[in-house]
């Protein structure tokens, strides 16, 4: 079924009208309630009664990460505090991290677009779903909540890890639908194998995967070993978590709702939109948000867009798989990470030099994996093994405590990693995705 | 009497003993007393050689990161309970050994002992209050 039949259905025409309608309100509210985006668009020239329409949106300027980053944390706001019902925390490049706020009506826009994805991958109202996405600060788990919530499917909120127990809930309660990271579901399948479960005779009938880049081929993988429908969501926290688009059953590109989340999709290079089918960094305007909504966001992810209706039926444009980043995030198991993090804590233990390489992995049915390797500086060496052991344990702690995953750190000789001549080759990523 | 130990931080890999040795041979340095401490993916070289500033000069400038350590040399009875008597006063003061190794040769008909100790002043002070012999310096550079 498709959930807003009326809007994800809407002719081009309308949808347009639509969307001018909701910009000039955009403009208008923020103008008013946020007054760094009232400078930005002063500087920009762009005065609020000057949006017309959706076309209009070349005007104004674009907002970058490190505007959520120079005004944290509260600086892009439209809305005071008290009017926030929840916020969640994702990793920032360096330092603070990246605070998301969401007014009661944006709970409500997070449960609308959700219940659309679901729909959108083929759930009907009574399906059980098992979120298998982190409850918590990570967006993955509650928004994927607040969509079941208002689609009306019975929820089975297991969070991440526990992989016996996911399995034993599936036996038991046997959902149709399962919503967890991609490379989760393949661990999860070489699990199930190792106590005797036969993933193809599996629940799970249909999957909802995303917070990291998959491809074709790995959706292969997950289809033939679970015997089930693999789709992708797209999201990210800025913008509202998951629920930013989603492939329908025809596989064949991400609706994007652009009712809501305007997309353009720009080259890099030039500013400049570029054509449908060309590759560009995906860029969306937040269109009825309240607590923070953002014009023309750089995302940083790499898609192309095509806007023929789909088979299913529904008329909004279409973006490609992820194809790759315009920084240097990579994302590890659902987790955003960013070389910066890294240097950041190498900077604030004494004795060390950021000289670093992170070296990602993932082997066959298995989680990633991240290697930091970091230079031994005079500074900190000891003929003893009990005291590099010990600035060893503190690295690794300290990197766990701000990127919130496990790492290995391996102590390598100097002049061994690549300086920063230009962009270093930081990472590494040895993964087949 | 203290000496110098050379201690050189090395990479499990294959040849990088032998890159340090072929460095220190090549420029006539003699290693004199050598230990090796490893872990899964690193090892910590510790040398005495004859002529340890120069050693470590040229590890440095080859890119290699090289620290000076404190260590005791000892003369220890080459005899049955040898170490032992030796081992025994350590004991008795409470003073913590490291970690020790051999030298590669003797220079009397006394075993010679490399000691690292967490306190190397009091150690020093409780050998010599017991008469142990260490050697200086430059019996070593004499070697």
């Amino acid at each position: 079924m498709i959930w807003k039949q009326d809007i994800e259905c809407m002719s081009p025409g309308d949808m347009k009208v639509l969307q001018s309608e909701r910009l000039k309100q955009l403009i208008a509210y923020i103008y008013r309630n946020c007054p760094v985006y009232k400078q930005k668009l002063d500087a920009a020239g762009v005065s609020p009664d000057r949006i017309k329409s959706i076309d209009d949106i070349k005007r104004l300027p674009f907002t970058v990460k490190e505007d959520m980053r120079d005004n944290y944390p509260y600086g892009l706001f439209s809305t005071t505090q008290d009017q926030i019902r929840e916020i969640h925390v994702s990793s920032g490049t360096t330092g603070n991290p990246t605070l998301v706020g969401y007014t009661k009506d944006d709970l409500k826009l997070w449960g609308d677009v959700m219940a659309r994805v679901l729909c959108c991958a083929g759930a009907e109202p009574g399906d059980t779903i098992q979120i298998a996405y982190g409850y918590g600060l990570f967006t993955g788990g509650l928004g994927f909540h607040y969509g079941a919530l208002e689609m009306g499917l019975r929820i089975i909120p297991t969070s991440s890890g526990q992989t016996a127990r996911q399995l034993k809930i599936m036996q038991d309660f046997k959902p149709r639908i399962l919503a967890c990271t991609p490379s989760y579901a393949l661990y999860m399948a070489e699990e199930a194998k190792e106590s005797g479960i036969d993933p193809a005779k599996g629940n799970w009938k249909i999957g909802i995967f995303g917070a990291e880049p998959w491809s074709e081929s790995m959706r292969h993988e997950i289809e033939l070993i679970w015997n089930m429908l693999a789709t992708d969501v797209y999201g990210l926290s800025e913008i509202i978590g998951p629920g930013v688009a989603q492939e329908c059953t025809h596989k064949d590109g991400l609706h994007i709702f652009s009712d809501v989340f305007y997309p353009e999709v720009i080259n890099p290079q030039t500013g400049e939109p570029a054509a449908d089918g060309e590759d560009g960094e995906l860029t969306i305007t937040t269109l009825t948000k309240q607590g923070i909504p953002l014009i023309r966001y750089g995302t940083r992810d790499i898609v192309s867009i095509r806007h023929e209706k789909c088979r299913c039926g529904r008329t909004s444009p279409r973006i490609s798989k992820i194809r790759g980043r315009t920084d240097d995030m990579i994302v590890v198991r659902g987790i955003n990470v960013f070389p910066s993090q890294i240097e950041h804590v190498l900077v604030g233990i004494e004795g060390t030099q950021p000289y670093y390489q992170i070296v990602v992995d993932r082997q066959a049915h298995k989680l990633d994996e991240v290697e930091v390797l970091v230079e031994v500086e005079q500074r900190f060496f000891s003929d003893e093994i009990r005291r590099l052991n010990e600035i060893r344990e503190k690295i690794r702690k300290e990197i766990e405590n701000v990127l919130s995953i496990g790492v290995k750190v391996t102590l390598v000789e100097p002049k061994k990693l690549p300086r920063s001549e230009g962009k270093a080759k930081r990472i590494v990523d040895k993964r087949k995705l | 009497m203290k000496i110098m130990q050379i201690s050189v931080f090395l990479e499990n890999r294959q040849g990088r003993l032998y890159d340090v040795c072929s460095l220190l041979g090549d420029n006539n340095v003699n290693i004199r007393a050598l230990t090796i401490a490893e872990t899964e993916s690193f090892g910590v070289l510790r040398i005495v050689v004859d002529k340890s500033e120069l050693a470590v000069r040229l590890l440095r400038d080859n890119h290699f990161v090289a620290n000076f350590t404190d260590v005791i040399a000892i003369e220890v009875p080459d005899k049955p309970g040898g170490l032992a008597s030796i081992l025994k006063i350590l004991a008795e003061n409470d003073v913590n050994i490291e970690y020790m190794y051999g030298f590669v040769e003797k220079f009397s008909d006394k075993a010679l002992l490399v000691m690292r100790f967490e306190d190397t002043d009091f150690a020093q002070q409780i050998l010599a209050k017991h008469n142990v012999r260490a050697v200086a310096e430059k019996d070593i550079e004499g070697l």
